[in-house]
């Protein structure tokens, strides 16, 4: 079976919230995954690290990387766990809503 | 590179001698610790100052004996979270009492200058003139210390019963803190 | 407890003024991210999986009723309305903004509650047991000592860019509520042949990827002498420590590479030229902080109570919560409560603000306005009179505060993991949730009796696996994530590491292979016998065999 091309998207982290972030189009950074640009390749992903690497400079984000995903039905999908969680909120219902008070 | 000492941009007068370099006779010159062990004779007979730089797993107890013979001392901070230095400036100030100048090289940056000033540094050799601005400022975020030191500030403890005691006996002088 | 004077108030304000500062240059961009992580660090800040994390420091444990109200509004305020309760006896936050720290560390001062030193290479929370000033057992109280610790080891100039964190626990009693053997410093008060109080010193304990329990390198340390000692640890350990790799810069690596021996003697040599200096307090300061420690009033309550010798005999329930979260108190007729925050299916630790405001409520009526927090991530409340016991259990039920299951298989320890936590490798708390769910019925817990599951979402051991009578650590094996066993550990005064029992176990079959531990444990046990007894008796091998039988 054909493996799919390895795409890469960046995320990192917003400096002022932490929120987790993706760099989309436009150096533009975004909360949702679906907003961000994939990278079919190794050149392509460098310089979407390299636009990454200004908004470090420029004190918007922290510490990003790239990770694999694949385009599915539902948009993009990251390989791995830590990724899917980090996309999607803890795995377990948010405590305060689980308590009756 | 600037050198602070006082609060203000200072000129430095020193020159650090790399270990194969000659060492100049007619002006104040750093050595390293291996130099000192290996030229004893002719450093001790100089008569221009002489300081020594200590790599930060240099033991103190290496020159303590000879600490009368330097006007400095350097140690480093290689990065800034490697912390031995603060330890070796202490060790100099308050074991051995070395009256000269400690002087902070490597990584010295604006919001570790308190913690080293309070061990006994008091010249600090920085990447950019800029660091001394915030000089006064860093010096005196934090006026409340639980921990003597060699800064010899008046401590916590100090204080609380010294307010006790001029609670007890209000004419009794309370000496300022210094 | 210990209050603030305008010292310690100062101190704390101009510590919140000092990090505003630095997050203003920050934001700006005049400080890198290199240059602010370690200084964030030191103001308990973590950067997440989903956001930032804020670790409030809640010193040896002990909280007041403002000060949890205060939490709840942090949590309120600035989060998503719960926190988590830690295994260090402190409470994390997980949603704090960066832009929002310097407010939160503001609301905290007021109520005299800091994140200081909660993280970063510097000496962390200092631990006492939770039980600490009213257990029955109780040399002498040991928050004095923590206190003096927490001072003496706040902003320490020399010691703030140490190699690695420093966390350093004390214990009153002889029995060790404080699992000060797996510290980097473990204290261990007792009396010398003279009848004179002092501390056992104990050196590099510690879980995390190697984990060692601490040797002793003073027998008998008199009391007077303790920050001078320690601060002659700390002096060794920050010019000697590993600084060339991270995963070998504890102080518990120098302690096995030089030896306990050697250690002992660089702490003596360096000791001997700074007992005498103005390191260790005056006896007066000693007695200003021990006076907070001296106990509150107690009214006198009889030791024989009528409607609670009752309530404990008409109610089943009650009786069986009293077994298990009470615990005898040095003043007589009062008791010691637990909480529990381990209900069935519920994350471990985590408690809503609705909850903190009605715990602090309680504690003001039942418990003279004192909580305490357990790092085995539940709460206590230390003073409650044995004729409020049952209104007290009625309350706590209605809060879902009252499971009677402390101490048992559904008191699980567990880290927030892959949930949460950046460094994990696998989840924790859904794991931990379904071994409450599967074990959820009562009576057969207490059937099972004592017996303490940790669970670690990764290698670094923050849900002190290594010393759980059954551990679980998450481990990532082709992208799945999968949980190796240990049996065996343990956390008191006879601390011991547990041994690995064999292949991990998915994430599908690991709460079965708990349960096969315990069936296997039941099968076997003799009369009396915990789950301990009958491990150290009949070895790894019956549980083996039952675990990877069909295999």
């Amino acid at each position: 079976m054909a493996k799919p091309a390895a795409l890469q998207i960046i995320t990192a982290n917003r400096l002022r919230d932490g929120a987790v972030v993706y760099l989309g189009p436009d150096t533009h950074w975004s909360t949702r995954i679906s907003q961000a640009v994939a990278a079919a390749d190794e050149d392509q992903a460098r310089a979407l690290l390299a636009v990454a690497a200004r908004a470090v400079a420029e004190a918007q984000v922290v510490a990003p990387y790239a990770i694999a995903v694949a385009r599915d039905a539902s948009g993009l999908r990251p390989a791995s766990y830590r990724e899917r969680i980090r996309a999607a909120g803890p795995s377990i219902a948010a405590f305060a809503a689980a308590t009756a008070a | 590179m600037p050198l602070i000492k006082e609060g203000r941009i200072a000129a430095d007068l020193w020159v650090s001698v790399a270990e194969d370099e000659a060492v100049p006779a007619d002006r104040p010159a750093i050595v390293g610790l291996r130099r000192w062990q290996a030229e004893t004779a002719t450093l001790r007979a100089r008569i221009a100052p002489l300081g020594i730089r200590l790599k930060n797993n240099d033991a103190v107890a290496d020159i303590a004996g000879d600490l009368d013979r330097f006007e400095l001392v350097a140690l480093e901070f290689p990065k800034f979270t490697d912390g031995r230095a603060y330890s070796q400036a202490r060790l100099l100030r308050e074991r051995h009492g070395f009256p000269g100048e400690i002087r902070a090289t490597g990584q010295v940056l604006r919001d570790q200058f308190q913690i080293m000033h309070r061990c006994g540094f008091d010249a600090f050799q920085v990447a950019d003139a800029g660091a001394a601005e915030g000089w006064v400022q860093a010096l005196q975020e934090i006026g409340v210390r639980y921990q003597e030191a060699a800064d010899g500030s008046a401590t916590v403890r100090e204080l609380r019963h010294r307010a006790a005691r001029s609670l007890m006996w209000p004419q009794a002088e309370v000496t300022a803190a210094w | 407890m210990y209050l603030y004077d305008e010292f310690d108030q100062r101190f704390v304000d101009q510590r919140v003024e000092q990090f505003r500062d630095q997050v203003r240059r920050r934001l700006e961009g005049e400080l890198s991210e290199d240059e602010f992580k370690p200084l964030r660090l030191m103001n308990g800040l973590y950067l997440q999986l989903h956001a930032y994390m804020l670790r409030v420091a809640i010193p040896y444990g002990t909280l007041s009723a403002p000060q949890l109200r205060q939490l709840a509004l942090i949590a309120r305020k600035y989060d998503r309305g719960y926190g988590h309760f830690t295994t260090r006896q402190n409470i994390q936050f997980n949603w704090i903004k960066l832009e929002d720290a310097p407010d939160a560390l503001a609301d905290l001062a007021r109520v005299q509650m800091h994140a200081l030193q909660t993280s970063g290479n510097c000496i962390r929370n200092t631990t006492a047991d939770q039980y600490a000033g009213v257990a029955a057992d109780e040399i002498e109280d040991p928050r004095i000592y923590c206190e003096m610790i927490r001072q003496w080891s706040s902003i320490h100039p020399e010691f703030s860019f140490l190699p690695r964190k420093f966390k350093i626990a004390v214990t009153g009693a002889p029995n060790d509520r404080a699992a000060v053997r797996v510290h980097d410093i473990g204290l261990r008060m007792h009396r010398n042949g003279e009848g004179e109080t002092g501390f056992e010193v104990m050196v590099g304990g510690g879980l995390g990827r190697t984990p060692m329990i601490a040797k002793t390198i003073r027998k008998f340390l008199p009391k007077q002498h303790l920050l001078s000692y320690l601060e002659a640890i700390l002096r060794v350990y920050n010019l000697a420590g590993r600084r060339d790799n991270l995963y070998k810069a504890r102080i518990k690596i120098l302690v096995h590479e030089i030896g306990a021996a050697e250690m002992a003697r660089r702490v003596e040599a360096e000791w001997a030229e700074i007992r005498d200096t103005a390191v260790d307090l005056p006896a007066a300061e000693v007695a200003r902080i021990a006076d907070f420690f001296a106990g509150p009033a107690y009214a006198p309550q009889p030791a024989f109570v009528p409607e609670f010798e009752a309530a404990r005999r008409s109610g089943a329930d009650f009786a069986r919560w009293l077994r298990t979260n009470t615990a005898a108190h040095k003043q007589p007729g009062h008791a010691i409560v637990n909480l529990s925050l381990k209900p069935a299916g519920k994350p471990p630790g985590d408690v809503s603000a609705a909850q903190m405001e009605a715990i602090a409520d309680l504690a003001e009526r039942y418990s003279l306005g004192e909580i305490r927090v357990a790092h085995e991530q539940n709460l206590v409340l230390p003073h409650v009179a044995l004729r409020d016991l049952h209104a007290l259990w009625q309350a706590l039920d209605a809060l879902g505060l009252a499971t009677a299951n402390i101490g048992l298989i559904s008191d699980i320890i567990a880290c927030p993991g892959m949930d949460y936590c950046a460094l994990a490798t696998a989840r924790s708390i859904p794991i931990a949730q379904r071994i409450s769910e599967r074990f959820h019925d009562l009576a057969r817990a207490h059937d099972i009796g004592g017996l303490t599951i940790n669970i670690s979402g990764c290698i670094n051991a923050c849900g002190h696996h290594h010393v759980g009578h059954i551990g679980l650590l998450g481990v990532d094996k082709a992208g799945e994530e999968f949980y190796q066993l240990t049996l065996g550990g343990r956390a008191d005064q006879d601390a011991a590491v547990g041994a690995i029992i064999g292949p991990a176990f998915s994430s599908d079959t690991v709460v079965d292979a708990v349960e096969t531990v315990v069936d296997t444990y039941l099968a076997l046990r003799r009369q009396g016998e915990r789950f301990l007894d009958t491990y150290r008796r009949v070895g790894q091998t019956p549980f083996k065999e039952k675990l990877y039988a069909a295999h």
